[in-house]
């Protein structure tokens, strides 16, 4: 379980990202935040992996205070919580495997990462894990050799491949096409669900946080102002959280589309998008 | 002020009024500026030598003709130390600079305030000074020869090194580095997983791209007595032997174009 008690996050220019943000993630949730650029949800998951310092507050992963760890065991705690990045954030010039094997870097010791020797253990996980997102042909391919749906696939990996308690997840989709995206969420949704997984999913796409989204939190100028479950997104709600415009095409049927027939295999995928 | 109402129209200028003034008077001072040296350069000349000039090169470039090529069987090995010094003191250079560009970029440093002002200094200073320089002063520190030559070309392209190489680590994508960082990888793992990679290509561009630098700057350092194919030159010149001066010339001609060939190979096979 994530417990976020009145987090506050001001930038050094004096703008304030979060303020006093109270929000609780049980274990096995999949959240989604919406809201408006600069809302403060990409503040907001960053803090939680301490790769912004929140300026008060506290979170508490199960019974860890995380604002206060030493560098260390900030590293310790890093392992358990994967992040996947809006634009992949993949290194681009390393192979599949080593950005796979790089979501094990915090608990190999560094000269057995220097010289790429990871415990055998980790290789089969890996190997797994993209046969499992359908890229395990694809290992020894450089990532910025693969499409943006790949490059994602790989991004998922090496946030698994941590063995996390739970995923943060900025922006998954806002460099994919609608038909990728659907595959990227259904797949983040899926395996958080073999792997009693929680996830904070930053995304923009309000039929696409309702698809796959248990839970939807709302946030407008770093406070929250909606929580509750994806069909109570009114316009009225959406128009408190992103402003006024005509919304009712955006909330329309959400759950009549049969999403099972455009699963294209990943073999073919790659073929079509270079 | 660039758009003017004129009746029905919008006047759209590039400028308006007074910046445009400005611009004139900044290029009128120019070339008041470049008429002015003109006249000073002309004033210390001695305009005399330089009509004879067309006269003197003829006289020099028939002395010089034709190049006295069985000198050189001389030769073979001055040019194999000068491409040796360049080579070994590239190396040095590259191996010295690249710890150098990590404690001076402003994103890697330990200490900005400690640490980066001493990268900076160690890298301004080796800029500062010419490689014959460094070797007119090393020669007289470690005596003449090729190890002068060595550590003159190496003292001189540390600087160079570092300092593109960290530009090059200060423009690096920060979100790769970032997501190596939520990973919990350590501050070295960081910098082998998330950084290195991305200034790999940089590195060896810059590494070739000096190392075809110093094989032109090697030539000239024998004119002190660092050694290479600088030091025939030197005996050559002061023995008037025009003919041995060109045939070195040509050699250091063709010397220069095969360095430019294989770093061009070399950086096109690496980006």
């Amino acid at each position: 379980m994530l417990r976020l008690t009145d987090l506050v996050k001001q930038y050094k220019t004096g703008d304030k990202a979060l303020k006093n943000v109270n929000l609780e993630v049980p274990d096995g949730q999949v959240m989604a935040l919406i809201g408006p650029s600069g809302a403060g949800k990409s503040t907001l998951i960053r803090c939680v992996n301490r790769l912004v310092e929140p300026t008060s507050g506290k979170i508490h992963l199960n019974d860890l205070e995380l604002t206060t760890l030493g560098q260390g065991s900030l590293r310790r705690t890093r392992r358990r919580m994967g992040m996947i990045f809006q634009e992949y954030a993949l290194v681009e010039r390393l192979t599949v495997m080593e950005n796979v094997l790089s979501g094990r870097l915090g608990y190999v010791p560094f000269w057995r990462s220097y010289f790429r020797k990871f415990p055998q253990a980790d290789v089969n996980e890996a190997f797994r894990l993209l046969e499992r997102v359908g890229l395990d042909h694809m290992v020894d391919k450089r990532a910025d050799e693969l499409s943006g749906g790949q490059r994602q696939r790989v991004g998922i990996c090496r946030a698994l491949i941590q063995n996390p308690e739970l995923l943060l997840v900025d922006e998954p989709t806002a460099s994919l096409d609608p038909k990728t995206s659907r595959q990227i969420m259904r797949l983040i949704r899926e395996l958080c669900e073999e792997r009693k997984l929680s996830a904070i999913i930053n995304i923009h796409d309000v039929l696409l946080a309702q698809m796959f989204a248990e839970r939807i939190v709302g946030l407008q100028l770093g406070e929250i102002v909606y929580d509750g479950p994806p069909d109570g997104l009114t316009p009225d709600v959406l128009t408190q959280i992103y402003g006024e415009e005509d919304w009712e095409a955006t909330i329309e049927k959400v759950d009549d589309e049969d999403e099972l027939g455009d699963d294209t295999p990943p073999q073919q995928q790659a073929a079509t998008s270079n | 002020m660039p758009v003017a109402q004129t009746g029905s129209d919008r006047i759209w200028k590039r400028r308006d009024r007074r910046t445009q003034l400005t611009v004139w008077a900044v290029q009128l001072s120019c070339l008041m500026v470049f008429v002015y040296c003109w006249s000073l350069v002309s004033d210390k000349t001695i305009w005399e030598f330089v009509y004879d000039a067309p006269h003197q090169a003829g006289d020099m470039a028939s002395r010089m003709v034709p190049p006295a090529w069985d000198y050189m069987d001389q030769l073979w090995v001055a040019i194999w130390d000068t491409i040796n010094i360049a080579t070994l003191g590239t190396m040095m250079a590259v191996v010295l600079a690249f710890p150098i560009a990590f404690l001076a970029a402003r994103n890697t440093t330990p200490s900005v305030v400690f640490v980066r002002p001493i990268a900076l200094f160690i890298i301004v200073s080796s800029r500062s000074i010419n490689s014959l320089l460094w070797a007119l002063m090393l020669v007289t520190i470690i005596g003449p020869g090729v190890l002068a030559g060595v550590l003159a070309i190496g003292f001189r392209s540390i600087g160079f090194c570092a300092k593109l190489l960290y530009e090059a680590i200060e423009e690096i994508d920060t979100t790769q580095v970032e997501a190596v960082t939520a990973t919990g990888a350590s501050g070295p793992q960081v910098l082998h997983y998330g950084i290195v990679p991305q200034i790999l290509p940089a590195f060896a561009g810059i590494s070739v791209f000096r190392w075809d630098i110093n094989i032109r700057e090697s030539t000239v350092l024998g004119l002190v007595g660092a050694g290479g194919i600088g030091l025939q030159l030197n005996a050559s010149i002061n023995n008037v032997a025009w003919t041995q001066v060109s045939l070195i010339l040509l050699v250091i001609l063709g010397t220069v174009i095969v360095s430019e060939w294989v770093s061009a190979k070399v950086r096109h096979a690496i980006i």
